[in-house]
């Protein structure tokens, strides 16, 4: 059987070792009535076996290239570079568990400070923690914080917040007792402001403003950003955000039908007692060699249990050496590159679309970067009539708001080359 | 021998990496945004050529224990062998690279290996349908509490408690709390079991749920669940399965008839999805029918062949995960089940438990074994036998790492003192857990001959024991505002700061 190491002789050597007569012997604290006779699933199969049958379910989903995806809505196709699969491979990291014995963990340990002290830089706040396990949760996350915080009971969702990240918050929320609410002014009960930049249709907002509000308000301001997008943007530590969150699949990592992708958080430094998470510090040994431990491991649930400020333990340690590497292959300059060049062909693009008959801005008043909204005749027709010709086209968002009927997003990265517009145009021209 | 970090290896003349350039016409952004929009200076981003960031990398992995090159005895958390086919197919174009907003007709493959995958996992725990939504084992428990408090109130019963044993893990009352619950504490008999007589006293009309895992976390099983499933249920509470010592009883028996209504699994424990490092796992969670309608949305329905996504659940706890969770885990974990089959998977649990005994029998006469035998998957030892000598459970940790182990889990669970928690699992050959014995008996022998040099202890690794105090006290001054230095973080050194404005 694959993966089992005992042979038939092992297994009778042990049991003689153990002093028993059979298996049976050592189950015996099982009552009688629960044993079963076998499991009700198939024998294995040969790993030949297995693996055909995998490319079969695999060959039953369609795969649209990357050049020709303008769909996002939270998910992006970006230029991975070879060195994050290179890394992530690696069984030195991949096989590890969570870095409990430092000393002989230095290698995941040293990759998650790195990538916590990326996230900061990025951010332009204090501390990020090792990772969460995608945007929703960590949106949700940040608003128990606040309310941890300042003790109060709702949170403020300030415009176009991707809408299964606010689900995730009111799922979340209605376990502590939170309310969610949509839209209107920050006041006395708001624990914290949350809006997204750019927001789930791909649009700016005032994050200043917003931000002011928040505080006067004595609520927090939680920015919940596109890590990319922080290239050209001003971070949320500029603007004086109290904590920034958001989804990092764009960071090194394949779409895989949602997921595992990863989430990260970072804040200011009066707020980091209340971060949810593992946490990785510099520590010295008796030679005064650094190493990395965790630390400030009295917030989490093995050692606070029913009051710690979370109850994650696994989270998304090898997506978050992922971001690292991708991070840090890009440096400042190339995140910049990738960043202006999705912009660049972004607004070439929209201006095409807009200039086709009854397709029009759907907010004209508004920036974007490289995800934006139009508004167009028959959406749907569009969209399937895209997909015959190869392309998967933008978002239909009237799925989640009902105002927004007949609005498509569509979304433009440095993968989307100038041929692959021309294709788009000219299947709509068709 | 220690690795710089990447900032400390950044050199600013370095060039960026050669990306695509825009060749299309188009504003730059500072063409088009207001200037308070932009950022005001570059991130601090480290700037490294790629042949230096992969030797970085490699160097960093080279510090590194894991399970392709090291037993990994940890209890509780069946560190077992991580099938490369596993990553071979989640790797398939097919799976990684689905959008997950593509029409459902597109993506029929997935959802049936996703249906597929729950038919599967009803079939190992025994219950009726299973959400693939949570993205790991706490996130999966606490979405478990979530639907227990729906089922509650909807029957406008009110219940505000749930019990969890002390010997749980810390997870368990974390979630628990943070679904709104209060956390009461039930306590261990002196056989390591669950007392009766204290869940009896604990019980009330307020009681919504045991949270409960079987074998509990001494390794043993709780021989009276029938009777504690038929305490729980007759005060109108839940019983909760907490799924990390399934690997203990695949094809043996099942959580689910043992009475248990809500059961969570740990994907990358007992079905050999990797750690990472620290995740990503996925937490799958499995309910009895009087729990189904709360399930979180979307759940995936097969009728007639044709697969798709239900959102119209109308007392559903909603979603607790963008998308639907954690898909490349979800193909790893099917891949195991394909290759297993029922057969393998139930020899898996028997290789499981048959190798935790044969290790307890070989330490049996070294370390103390607070609890009688047999035990199921894993075994709770004690170094308490060794504290007259000054050496401790950490000691013999530290001491194992020197010989090329990982160290079991210790001090866990809580109820015994000085805990070293072994978890074999059925992928090590006896030859392994003979030399692992063999060190425990070094280990022991040298707490009386040599106490100090297990002090001293890890001396081959790369960095020695870390002074935790110490770094615990330097960030309590950063957060205070006494020192600049962050210690969670890389800081350029004050001078360096001022990269040029863009």
């Amino acid at each position: 059987m694959p993966y089992l190491v005992h042979s038939p002789e092992d297994r009778s050597t042990m049991l003689e070792t153990i002093g028993v007569r059979a298996m049976n012997d050592l189950l015996v604290d099982i009552p009688q009535s629960l044993r079963l006779d076998s499991l009700q699933l198939p024998d294995g199969l040969s790993e030949f076996e297995t693996m055909a049958q995998l490319s079969t379910l695999a060959a039953r989903n369609r795969v649209y290239p990357d050049r020709l995806t303008f769909r996002g809505g939270g998910v992006y196709r970006r230029f991975i570079p070879a060195a994050v699969a290179a890394v992530t491979s690696k069984p030195e990291f991949y096989t590890a568990y969570t870095p409990y014995q430092a000393e002989a963990s230095q290698g995941t340990l040293q990759a998650i400070f790195e990538y916590q002290s990326l996230i900061a830089e990025l951010t332009a706040l204090d501390v990020s923690n090792a990772s969460l396990y995608d945007g929703a949760t960590a949106v949700a996350e940040a608003a128990m914080m606040a309310h941890v915080h300042n003790g109060r009971n709702e949170v403020l969702v300030s415009g176009y917040v991707h809408p299964e990240y606010v689900q995730v918050l009111r799922a979340f929320g209605e376990g502590r007792g939170i309310k969610v609410r949509k839209d209107g002014e920050p006041n006395k009960k708001t624990a914290a402001v949350i809006f997204q930049q750019p927001d789930f249709l791909g649009l700016l907002v005032d994050p200043r403003a917003l931000t002011a509000a928040a505080h006067d308000a004595g609520a927090l301001a939680i920015a919940c950003v596109d890590p990319i997008s922080l290239a050209i943007l001003a971070p949320p530590g500029e603007y004086g955000a109290d904590i920034a969150v958001g989804e990092g699949q764009q960071l090194g990592l394949a779409p895989s039908f949602g997921g595992p992708h990863v989430g990260f958080i970072a804040c200011r430094k009066e707020l980091v007692r209340k971060l949810p998470g593992r946490l990785v510090g510099t520590a010295h040994d008796a030679q005064g060699r650094r190493g990395f431990v965790l630390a400030l491991a009295a917030r989490e649930q093995h050692i606070r249990r029913e009051k710690a400020t979370s109850n994650i333990c696994t989270n998304h340690s090898l997506c978050a050496l992922a971001a690292a590497v991708y991070l840090t292959y890009m440096g400042p300059y190339g995140l910049r590159q990738v960043a202006e060049v999705s912009f660049k062909r972004a607004h070439n693009l929209a201006e095409r679309l807009t200039a086709l008959p009854g397709w029009e801005p759907a907010f004209p008043e508004r920036q974007f970067l490289n995800e934006f909204p139009v508004r167009l005749p028959k959406a749907q027709t569009v969209v399937r009539k895209l997909a015959r010709k190869g392309i998967l086209g933008g978002l239909d968002v009237s799925r989640w708001f009902r105002e927004l009927k007949g609005v498509l997003t569509f979304t433009c990265t440095e993968v989307n080359d100038p041929r692959a517009l021309d294709e788009l145009l000219e299947a709509l021209a068709s | 021998m220690t690795e710089p970090l990447s900032f400390e290896l950044s050199r600013p003349s370095v060039d960026p990496p050669r990306l695509p350039e825009a060749d299309v016409a188009g504003p730059n952004p500072s063409d088009v945004l207001p200037r308070e929009a932009l950022r005001s200076r570059p991130p601090g981003l480290p700037r490294l050529s790629e042949p230096e960031i992969m030797r970085h990398y490699s160097r960093m992995a080279s510090l590194n224990y894991s399970i392709s090159e090291n037993f990994y005895p940890l209890g509780s958390c069946t560190m077992k062998y991580n099938p490369v086919l596993n990553e071979a197919a989640a790797a398939l174009p097919g799976f990684a690279g689905l959008h997950p907003y593509q029409d459902e007709d597109t993506v029929q493959g997935a959802l049936e290996l996703m249906w597929r995958l729950e038919q599967a996992l009803c079939a190992i725990v025994g219950v009726d349908r299973v959400t693939l939504q949570p993205a790991a084992g706490a996130h999966g428990e606490w979405t478990a509490l979530r639907m227990i408090a729906a089922f509650h109130h909807s029957r406008k019963d009110v219940r505000t408690e749930v019990l969890v044993p002390d010997s749980a893990h810390g997870t368990n009352p974390a979630s628990a709390a943070l679904s709104g619950f209060q956390v009461v504490e039930v306590k261990s008999g002196p056989d390591g079991r669950i007392s009766l007589a204290d869940l009896e006293s604990k019980l009330t009309p307020h009681t919504a749920a045991l949270m409960l895992t079987n074998p509990n976390t001494l390794g043993l099983f709780e021989r009276e669940i029938l009777d504690i499933a038929e305490m729980v249920h007759a005060t109108g509470a839940m019983l909760y399965y907490d799924g990390a010592n399934l690997n203990a009883f695949m094809g043996i028996c099942r959580p689910g008839d043992m009475g248990f209504d809500a059961v969570h699994m740990n994907l990358h424990k007992t079905f050999t999805t990797p750690h990472g490092g620290g995740g990503p796992g996925a937490g799958p969670v499995g309910v009895k029918a009087e729990l189904v309608p709360f399930l979180p949305a979307p759940t995936v329905e097969r009728t007639n062949g044709h697969l798709a996504l239900d959102y119209k659940r109308p007392q559903s706890i909603g979603r607790v995960r963008s998308f639907y969770g954690n898909f490349g885990m979800l193909v790893r974990a099917y891949t195991y089940i394909l290759a297993m089959g029922g057969d393998g998977l139930s020899q898996a649990s028997q290789d499981a438990v048959l190798s935790a005994n044969y290790l307890r029998k070989l330490v049996e006469g070294d370390l103390e074994m607070p609890h009688d035998g047999p035990c199921m998957h894993e075994f709770v030892a004690s170094a308490h036998n060794l504290n007259e000598n000054g050496v401790r459970a950490l000691d013999v940790a530290k001491a194992l790492l020197d010989r090329q182990f990982y160290a079991p889990t210790v001090y866990f669970p809580l109820v015994v003192p000085e805990a070293i928690m072994v978890e074999p699992t059925e992928t090590e050959s006896k030859a392994t857990l003979d030399s692992f014995a063999l060190a425990i008996k070094e280990i022991v022998a040298q707490a009386r001959t040599d106490p100090q040099g297990l002090h001293d202890e890890p001396k081959n690794l790369p960095v020695g024991r870390l002074d935790e105090v110490t770094a615990a006290r330097r960030i309590n001054a950063y957060l205070q505002g006494q020192s600049e230095d962050p210690i969670l973080r890389w800081k350029a050194p004050s001078a360096s700061t001022s990269e040029k404005a863009c």
